[in-house]
């Protein structure tokens, strides 16, 4: 019985590891500029496209989404609860604010003083909705997230207020609708730090999983309690810091993928990490390669596209979820 | 004998009214009181039909934190639009009947209504997960909605946008007269039904211990929320938590959840925070465009705050 | 050795904990009992630090513990709490293996795995070593929790009220297990039972509390009198001898 479920596990690793490099190639040879694999050995200035935008764009969709699952799954971790992820907790809005807030006051600063100014916000909005979480009845599981997705709705609406006072509404879209297609070689390298997040995160996985078994146990291990979770909420800050400012808010990733990978592999982080980062990168990528094909030669953005497949992976998770209790 | 409070409520929302109508009138008389008149008629109906349909609502379903937007029921309406103009293309949406489209957009939410609600009417599911889903089908058919307008042309992505927002400003003579008429039948209906949603409010052993047939009533009820959801956001566009706000204060000022001064004191106070909040808005602070948004903001707080305070106890 | 001294603790000016003053010498099984509420839970999260000291001081082998690094006192000291759901999606090995956290950091060595194939062994999981957590049995999951607790390899171990959920062959094989490491290892258990009788045959100390207080302390035999009982349990019950330990006739 053992052998089954430990072969079945495999398939669907392998599936998974197959998916992600089929989207990569799709992801460099579909577009709106001619560019073939012939062409990439013969042409210089298709070879010149592929490096200028085309690989960065898929790297970044790759890094985009691998860290947003791996911020949902720690943020999961940390709440204790399935549902939340930082597009639902007002992270990611806070990290608009943020930005706007710079934009506004600062209009001169560079991209990673304003990126890490926007991680403060995130840092501070985050705290805040984990504080109120935790004084929530734990025996409502479904309170936690509808309390975090009003509460990101609530700073959402400032966001836009304050953006439309000062006529800066084209730019919140862009922060608050993710896509790549502004993605060129020189204008996303920031990205590379949510790679280092994510390195952090699985460095302390284990402590992060002693964590989610609750406070009385961790401390019972002798984990410095508070001190993860600081470290925990600051990586989730910092990688929704990082994408909204270069690609903008992408929901659902954050909450499908690490529910998706529990039920097959668990929830040991140590273990489940690089998954959830591989499945994440898969599911982006593919939503992004068919936001581009959709309405081929326009593109739709990659957060419309997941708003789409997200929200129906999110219904069937809570509907089996709920017939299976 | 009128309770002292509903009055006090009721003298305001005339304030309100009058500030309304006569502040800054100046030049062509006649004809600013006719449009400001139309516009009172489309505040006024907007603000009585969210107001009784949240209280309704949250009587079907025993909690005094729903509202019907939640539910995904404003976001489903717009999808609509955005779907009927990618079927028929800008020229098709704009030539069609405001009747026709109106009674088509109704059905659909009504059905909507019933199928998200239909476990709720049957067995009582977890309420959180079906306000949760509900918040999440309202993020999926605003995706949709987003995703459909992406593949319009520019002209009829236009046609969208101006039906996306909540607005105020401006307003179609027909769809008011046709969605006063609905509101004031909905609002008798519900008037004359007041004892029985007493006993709803009950919650649905309760209501069915003491003979009311639960399952039609309910039915019913939800379809005429679905009908007067479709009325407000067909006229000014979606308001999330307008009714949540609104209700809630009704309630806290009234401090009773009798129907008979519940409903007629709900209606009062959207009057008063929509008229007077337009008044004000044209008059005082920035532009009247900002209303719909500060409006939000107060009530998604109003939310947190009842959400926060509700499971205190 | 645990020295608790002159320990109150009251929530919201109600006192749950009233001045208590005790000292468990190392080695041996001591049984807290008492009545819902006494206050057993509440004096164990203090001993095991899961809550702030207001008044007094306790020492854990002379180290205070509210002011003594979280990760030395977890390899002294151990606790499994009463009902302490755990909703991950871990392995019964995993869980076990967190047992060891203290000890490795993340990092186990071979040590740490043997630890932990011992305590699956004793407490007779192998077989559902592989399995998640929320897909076992309620007493089987007990089970798998009092092993990541043994696994911990602490002097001390805190257990509130482990034979929950525990069938009568279980919960027997947990005090026999209890009663093998003490006698032959010295460790020390404190234990709050409900089965008074499981206190009678297997603790080497039974303190008994009520109200936040200790009411009766001492061998079973010196504890265990119809006085004391209805003192602490609030009715009469019969006592027999079997063999020279009392047994209570506690359901009568
Ligand atoms: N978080 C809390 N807030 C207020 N009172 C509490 C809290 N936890 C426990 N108590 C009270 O403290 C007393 C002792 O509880 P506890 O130590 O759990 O008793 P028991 O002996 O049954 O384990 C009880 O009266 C309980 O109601
Ligand atoms: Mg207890």
């Amino acid at each position: 019985m053992t052998d089954i479920r430990t072969s079945g596990k495999w398939m669907t690793k392998l599936a998974a590891c197959a998916a992600f490099v089929m989207l990569v190639i799709l992801s460099i040879f579909i577009g709106a500029g001619e560019f073939s694999p012939w062409q990439a050995i013969h042409d210089p200035a298709a070879l010149q496209l592929f490096f200028a935008s085309r690989l960065p764009r898929t790297v970044a969709a790759a890094l985009t989404g691998a860290a947003l699952s791996i911020a949902g799954l720690i943020m999961q971790a940390l709440v204790r609860n399935r549902f939340v992820e930082p597009s639902t907790a007002g992270t990611a809005q806070s990290a608009a604010l943020g930005i706007l807030i710079m934009t506004l006051v600062f209009p001169a600063a560079s991209l990673a003083m304003k990126t890490l100014f926007a991680s403060i916000l995130a840092l501070l909005g985050t705290s805040i909705f984990m504080m109120t979480a935790h004084r929530l009845p734990p025996a409502q599981p479904y309170l936690v997230p509808l309390f975090g997705l009003v509460y990101g709705g609530v700073i959402g609406a400032v966001v836009t207020f304050v953006g439309w006072q000062t006529e800066l509404l084209q730019f919140i879209d862009i922060w608050t609708n993710g896509e790549f297609s502004g993605v060129v070689r020189g204008r996303y390298e920031l990205l590379w730090g949510t790679a280092l997040m994510a390195a952090i995160a699985w460095w302390v996985a284990d402590r992060l999983t002693v964590l989610s078994l609750g406070r009385d146990v961790s401390i019972g291990l002798g984990l410095s309690y508070q001190r993860t979770l600081q470290l925990g909420l600051v990586i989730v800050s910092a990688i929704s810091a990082l994408t909204v400012v270069i690609v903008g808010i992408i929901p659902f990733v954050g909450l499908v993928v690490p529910n998706l990978v529990s039920r097959i592999l668990g929830d040991n982080l140590r273990g489940t990490i690089p998954w959830v980062g591989l499945s994440g990168a898969t599911l982006v990528l593919g939503c992004d390669v068919l936001g581009r094909l959709l309405r081929y030669p326009y593109e739709i953005p990659v957060a419309t596209v997941m708003g789409v497949v997200g929200a129906i992976l999110f219904l069937r998770l809570m509907f089996t979820r709920a017939t299976h209790a | 004998m009128l309770d002292r409070r509903l009055l006090f409520l009721a003298a305001i929302a005339l304030a309100a009214v009058i500030a309304f109508m006569t502040l800054g009138l100046r030049g062509n008389v006649a004809f600013i009181l006719q449009l400001r008149g139309l516009k009172l008629l489309a505040l006024v109906q907007v603000a009585v039909s969210i107001a009784i349909s949240t209280v309704l609502f949250q009587t079907v379903t025993a909690n005094r934190i729903l509202t019907p937007s939640i539910m995904g029921l404003d976001a489903l309406y717009l999808f609509g639009q955005t779907a009927l103009v990618f079927l028929l293309g800008g020229f098709g949406y704009a030539s069609l009947n405001t009747g026709v489209k109106f009674g088509v957009e109704v059905l659909l939410m009504v059905a909507l209504a019933m199928v998200l609600l239909w476990p709720l009417l049957r067995n009582r599911m977890d309420m959180n997960l079906m306000l949760l889903m509900g918040v999440t089908l309202g993020l999926l058919f605003r995706s949709l909605s987003a995703l459909l307008s992406r593949l319009l042309d520019p002209n009829a992505f236009a046609i969208v946008q101006t039906v996306s927002f909540a607005n105020f400003n401006t307003l179609r003579a027909d769809l008011t007269v046709l969605g006063t008429i609905v509101t004031f039948g909905a609002a008798l209906l519900c008037w004359r039904a007041r004892h029985v949603l007493d006993v709803i409010g009950l919650g649905r052993e309760t209501a069915i211990g003491l003979g009311v047939n639960w399952t039609k009533a309910a039915a019913g009820l939800l379809m005429l929320v679905a009908v007067l959801v479709a009325v407000s956001t067909a006229l000014v566009g979606p308001v999330a938590f307008f009714g949540l706000l609104v209700a809630a204060l009704a309630e806290r000022l009234m401090g009773t959840q009798r129907h008979a001064t519940l409903l007629p004191a709900a209606a009062l106070m959207g009057i008063v925070v929509l008229v007077g909040g337009q008044t004000v808005s044209q008059h005082g602070l920035g532009g009247a465009s900002t209303l719909g948004v500060v409006i939000e903001f107060a009530g998604g707080l109003a939310f947190l705050l009842l959400l926060i305070l509700g499971s205190r106890k | 050795m645990i020295q608790i001294e002159n320990v109150s603790l009251s929530y919201r000016e109600v006192p749950i904990l009233s001045d208590i003053t005790l000292s468990l010498g190392k080695g041996g099984i001591t049984a807290l009992v008492g009545p819902n509420g006494a206050g057993k839970s509440t004096l164990l999260s203090l001993i095991a630090r899961l809550q702030p000291l207001q008044t007094g001081r306790i020492l854990v082998d002379s180290l205070p513990v509210n002011s003594t690094a979280s990760r030395i006192l977890a390899r002294r000291l151990a606790i499994l709490r009463q009902g302490g759901a755990i909703a991950s999606r871990l392995t019964v090995r995993q869980l076990v293996g967190f047992g060891r956290f203290p000890h490795h950091q993340g990092r186990p060595c071979a040590g740490d795995i043997a630890a932990v194939e011992a305590a699956l062994e004793q407490f007779e999981l192998q077989a559902l070593a592989e399995r998640f957590i929320d897909t076992l049995s309620g007493g089987q999951r007990q089970r798998a929790m009092v092993a990541m607790t043994f696994c911990q390899g602490t002097d001390y171990l805190l257990l509130d009220e482990p034979l929950n959920n525990l069938d009568m062959f279980h919960a027997r094989q947990l005090m026999r297990s209890l009663r093998t490491i003490a006698d032959e290892r010295q460790r020390t258990a404190i234990i709050v039972l409900h089965d008074i009788n499981q206190a009678a045959t297997y603790a080497d100390r039974i303190v008994a509390m009520r109200d936040g207080r200790v009411i009766a302390d001492g061998t079973p035999a010196t504890v265990l009198t119809e006085d004391n009982l209805e003192a602490v349990f609030g009715y009469r019950m019969q006592i027999r001898q079997i063999d020279g330990t009392p047994l209570v006739l506690q359901h009568l």
